[in-house]
């Protein structure tokens, strides 16, 4: 099948969407933490993958590779959402545009909702590479090693990329007057 | 930074960011309607295509132009 998919056969390709949409969109609904955008990026992936299909080795892992390659769509829009996230609060100047996300389920009462928004601001404007990989680590508790899997990088530089996100984020909280 | 305080980020990250449920971390619906209409879609030209199109347009003149007025070639080279 997956040489057929290479070859560009649509029902090659068809039976491998069906196959791996859901492990697809898992891995992407992780990373930008919304089910309805998922499935637009889960999409997004599969279009990528189809339009790639020539260069895909059928020797190599299917899995593999589209979790690249969703990762990739998932790091895309946050590029681009954290640019106009930016551009956003600085026109308007306006603190809350997370306040429509659903919240955690049972908060620590000694964190107020304010500290919340104003952590939530912070993490969105680190490097969206830094989100992604500490996202996965922090939030999902995901093994380094699977992380470095995803991401196409070694184990270290995860350690170091969630290093740093938890560093620049530390700063933009004390600037902001919280102590985490 | 210690470990305490990378953790006390940790758990005040966990508790801001927004949870995906059960619900939301499983895929609702099959998708393959939604892709059959994207691959379906005829191919958007490629943005760079219209980005540049002015300056494919003054190339093309200009080569038209030089091949009428060869003997402008110098000229041009000159104020290059």
């Amino acid at each position: 099948m997956l040489r057929q998919f290479a070859r560009g056969e649509l029902d090659a390709f068809e039976a491998l969407f069906r196959r791996h949409q859901s492990e697809v969109y898992r891995s992407i609904v992780a990373i930008v933490r919304d089910p309805a955008l998922a499935e637009d990026l889960t999409v997004e992936t599969f279009w990528r993958i189809h339009r790639a299909h020539a260069h895909f080795d059928p020797a190599r892992s299917f899995e593999a590779w589209a979790r690249r390659i969703a990762t990739n769509a998932a790091l895309d829009y946050l590029k681009s959402a954290s640019h106009s996230f930016t551009k956003n609060t600085r026109a308007r100047d306006t603190p809350d545009p997370l306040e429509d996300l659903p919240q955690p389920p049972l908060p620590d009462p000694a964190i107020t909702q304010e500290i919340r928004t104003r952590t939530a601001q912070a993490f969105h404007q680190l490097p969206p590479k830094l989100q992604v990989a500490a996202t996965l680590a922090l939030i999902e508790e995901q093994p380094y090693k699977e992380i470095a899997a995803t991401l196409g990088i070694s184990a270290g530089a995860v350690k170091l990329r969630v290093f740093r996100a938890l560093r620049l984020l530390r700063t933009k909280l004390k600037q902001q007057g919280i102590e985490p | 930074m210690n470990a305490s305080e990378q953790e006390r980020i940790a758990k005040l990250l966990k508790q801001s960011l927004p949870q995906v449920t059960d619900d939301g971390a499983q895929l609702g619906r099959d998708l393959w309607p939604v892709m059959l209409q994207r691959l379906r879609q005829p191919p958007e030209p490629a943005p760079w295509l219209n980005q540049v199109w002015f300056d494919w347009a003054l190339l093309a003149a200009l080569a038209v132009w030089l091949a009428f007025f060869p003997a402008a070639i110098p000229v041009l080279l000159y104020h290059l």
